[in-house]
């Protein structure tokens, strides 16, 4: 389970003279699932097409069971990709795509038909044989490019956003047959997608992207409960990001209230983000609250009403399953658990606030404990590196 | 009703260029000097056999050898930059802005006996070889006059294949010869049809270059149509011979259409 198989070192790209990717440094274990997650744009698919082959980094190398293969070309990698853009060869129906890894192997006839049998049963495609790929629908060419990978029991399987095309139902209905796929022939899985939830609900690790940079590592659970920076709090979940003064260990002050948490390690009165999950938050009677504030607006979710609560100007999204009418006064209530402190980073300030001016929210910045001004930006993105 | 009448002006075009003179070709193909219907034009026609044959021969081979010479240039072009390509793609259709009759008159010059080639060969004792009037010149010319109808469609179908598909290619564990083979080539097919059709045609009907470049025992079939309506002057056999020409002509397009159609689903 935890042999490693793949490890990208150093790795950087440059497009006409624009880093897409800097610094990657990510290693892979042996059946393991892996996600790549970030916005578009991030260099995700560039990250796997290093994987496979199609593009050789800058600089930086790419080791595969320990031996470097930058200079190893994509036909002798053990690695097949289903492309973000399906890439099925128009020319011929789906039965021979799906063959043609098989064909090309010199696999015999008959191994090669039970395969395929296989596989379009898996991706619920039998009867469509025939059919050349402009004949089928968006969902069922990405199932077809899927398929025409797996076929083949790579050691390593690259997925760039293999879901992306089709409907909820669908999608997880195929989230479950790859994850089962995957667990049952042990290939490891590189996956890209820009759907959070996604990823949290596959991966045994996750890694957060952005700018061409890794910004976290870690397990689902990792990632969500302990974001490293305001970014990845952001972009996983929902998120309140908070300004914060760490006074001592455990003990961190948000609006002028000191609170105990769980983190420690900080600089005496460090200014940190800190970071409050919606769902996290009690919702209480004013007069038995730490903080105050007043409901401005109410959105039901179905499963939870989307409740924004005005704090002296700073907004929150807490998710409660009781309705609290706009206008309303309440209080509310965090234990240790809910508060996750991160150091600030490049990305401090710019996520997390929840009302629609920007006006508020400089209102509420205590000046001299939380704006630091450039150096401390800098500091703390130097403190990141 | 109303698609019916913006299409009017392309029927009508089509009545006046493609309809009226087949008309005309075949009202003569099947009369006689009195004006009277008869076959003997044909059966006539027909005896000429062997050089429709020849004609055909010659054509396949230009054809051939277009389609070997012309598919790397048209590769080659469509990889390079954009800016590039540009001007290859002019220099491939430079000679085509040149008198087709002066072309070929120029290669006269070069291969006779007394031309530029032997001439330079001479100096070092060499020759003069017989690089003209014979079978090897005359499909020279086809090649030398008809590649760029081989280069032009089979560059517009290679310059818009999708490079991922040559990435999934590489990926499905294709080296280049089997990349081509299994990928690029299949998806050229369009293009090897058309360009093979449009160097076939003007070819197998040519008149000119084998009067220039070859022998008498390299006459073709247009020289002899030609003849019929000059010195000959028998337009009623030369209708019939052009008929029995696009006859032909309309045979083996529709041989390598069926071909090239079964080709693509048995290639793997
Ligand atoms: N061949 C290329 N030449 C120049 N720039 C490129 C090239 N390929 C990618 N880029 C740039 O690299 C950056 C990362 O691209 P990439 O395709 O890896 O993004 P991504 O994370 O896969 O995004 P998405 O989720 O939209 O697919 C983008 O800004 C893109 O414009
Ligand atoms: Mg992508």
């Amino acid at each position: 389970m935890s042999k490693e198989l793949i490890r990208l070192v150093n790795c950087r790209m440059d497009f006409d003279g624009e880093t897409v990717l800097d610094s990657i440094n990510i290693y892979f274990n042996d059946s393991e699932f892996l996600t790549l997650l970030g916005p578009s744009g991030c260099g995700k698919t560039t990250t796997l097409r290093i994987i496979g082959g199609f593009l050789q980094p800058t600089s930086g190398d790419v080791f595969f069971d320990g031996v470097r293969i930058n200079d190893v070309p994509p036909h002798k990698r053990r690695v097949n990709t289903v492309f973000q853009k399906y890439a099925l060869f128009p020319h011929l129906n789906v039965y021979e795509n799906i063959a043609f890894g098989l064909r090309i192997a010199k696999v015999p006839n008959k191994e090669i038909d039970e395969r395929v049998t296989e596989m379009l049963e898996i991706v619920s495609l039998r009867g469509f044989e025939k059919r050349k790929p402009d004949q089928l629908s968006g969902g069922q060419q990405q199932r077809v490019a899927i398929a025409r990978a797996l076929v083949n029991r790579p050691k390593v399987l690259l997925l760039d956003e293999p879901l992306g095309a089709l409907d909820l139902r669908l999608r997880k209905d195929m989230q479950n047959e790859l994850k089962r796929i995957q667990q049952q022939l042990g290939i490891t899985f590189i996956y890209v997608t820009h759907d959070q939830e996604e990823a949290l609900a596959m991966s045994d690790t996750v890694v957060v992207m952005d700018k061409g940079r890794i910004q976290q590592i870690g397990t689902p659970e990792d990632i969500y409960n302990e974001p490293k920076n305001a970014f990845v709090a952001d972009f996983i979940g929902e998120s309140n990001i908070l300004d914060g003064i760490m006074r001592a260990d455990y003990v961190v002050e948000i609006f002028g209230r000191k609170f105990r948490c769980l983190d420690r390690g900080f600089e005496p009165n460090e200014p940190v983000d800190v970071v409050i999950r919606p769902e996290d938050v009690d919702i209480v009677p004013a007069d038995s609250g730490h903080l105050c504030g007043t409901v401005t607006s109410v959105t039901f979710k179905g499963v939870h009403y989307d409740t924004i609560v005005d704090f002296k100007g700073f907004k929150w999204l807490i998710q409660t399953t009781d309705l609290h009418r706009p206008g309303e006064y309440i209080g509310i209530k965090l234990t240790p658990n809910d508060i996750h402190v991160m150091k600030k980073s490049a990305y401090s300030g710019m996520f997390g606030d929840y009302s629609s001016y920007s006006a508020e929210y400089d209102e509420i910045n205590d000046p001299d404990a939380v704006i630091g001004g450039e150096e401390t930006v800098e500091e703390a993105l130097n403190n990141e590196e | 009703m109303k698609s019916k009448a913006l299409a009017s002006p392309y029927i009508l075009w089509m009545v006046i260029f493609t309809i009226v003179p087949l008309a005309v070709v075949a009202y003569y193909a099947f009369t006689n000097s009195a004006g009277e219907f008869t076959l003997e034009n044909l059966a006539n026609a027909a005896t000429y056999w062997p050089t429709f044959l020849r004609s055909v021969g010659y054509a396949i081979a230009a054809c051939v050898i277009c389609l070997i010479m012309g598919y790397p240039v048209a590769y080659v072009i469509a990889q390079t930059g954009a800016s590039a390509q540009r001007i290859l793609y002019l220099l491939v259709m430079l000679p085509m802005c040149m008198s087709f009759l002066l072309r070929t008159l120029a290669w006269v010059a070069l291969l006779r006996d007394t031309g530029l080639i032997n001439t330079f060969l001479g100096f070092f004792g060499v020759g003069p070889l017989p690089l003209i009037r014979n079978a090897g010149s005359v499909i020279m010319g086809m090649v030398y006059n008809y590649l760029p109808y081989m280069i032009m469609p089979l560059y517009t179908v290679i310059v818009k294949l999708d490079p991922r598909l040559i990435e999934a290619a590489q990926d499905l564990g294709c080296d280049s010869v089997q990349t081509f083979r299994r990928v690029i080539l299949p998806l050229s097919l369009p293009g090897i049809v058309s360009g093979i059709t449009m160097v076939f045609v003007p070819a197998v009907s040519t008149f000119y270059i084998s009067q220039k470049l070859g022998s008498t025992s390299d006459v073709l079939i247009g020289d002899i149509v030609e003849r019929q309506f000059k010195s000959a002057q028998n337009p009623y056999l030369g209708a019939a011979m052009s008929l029995l020409l696009m006859v032909i002509v309309f045979i083996s397009i529709g041989l390598m259409n069926k071909f090239t159609g079964d080709e693509e689903v048995t290639t793997i």
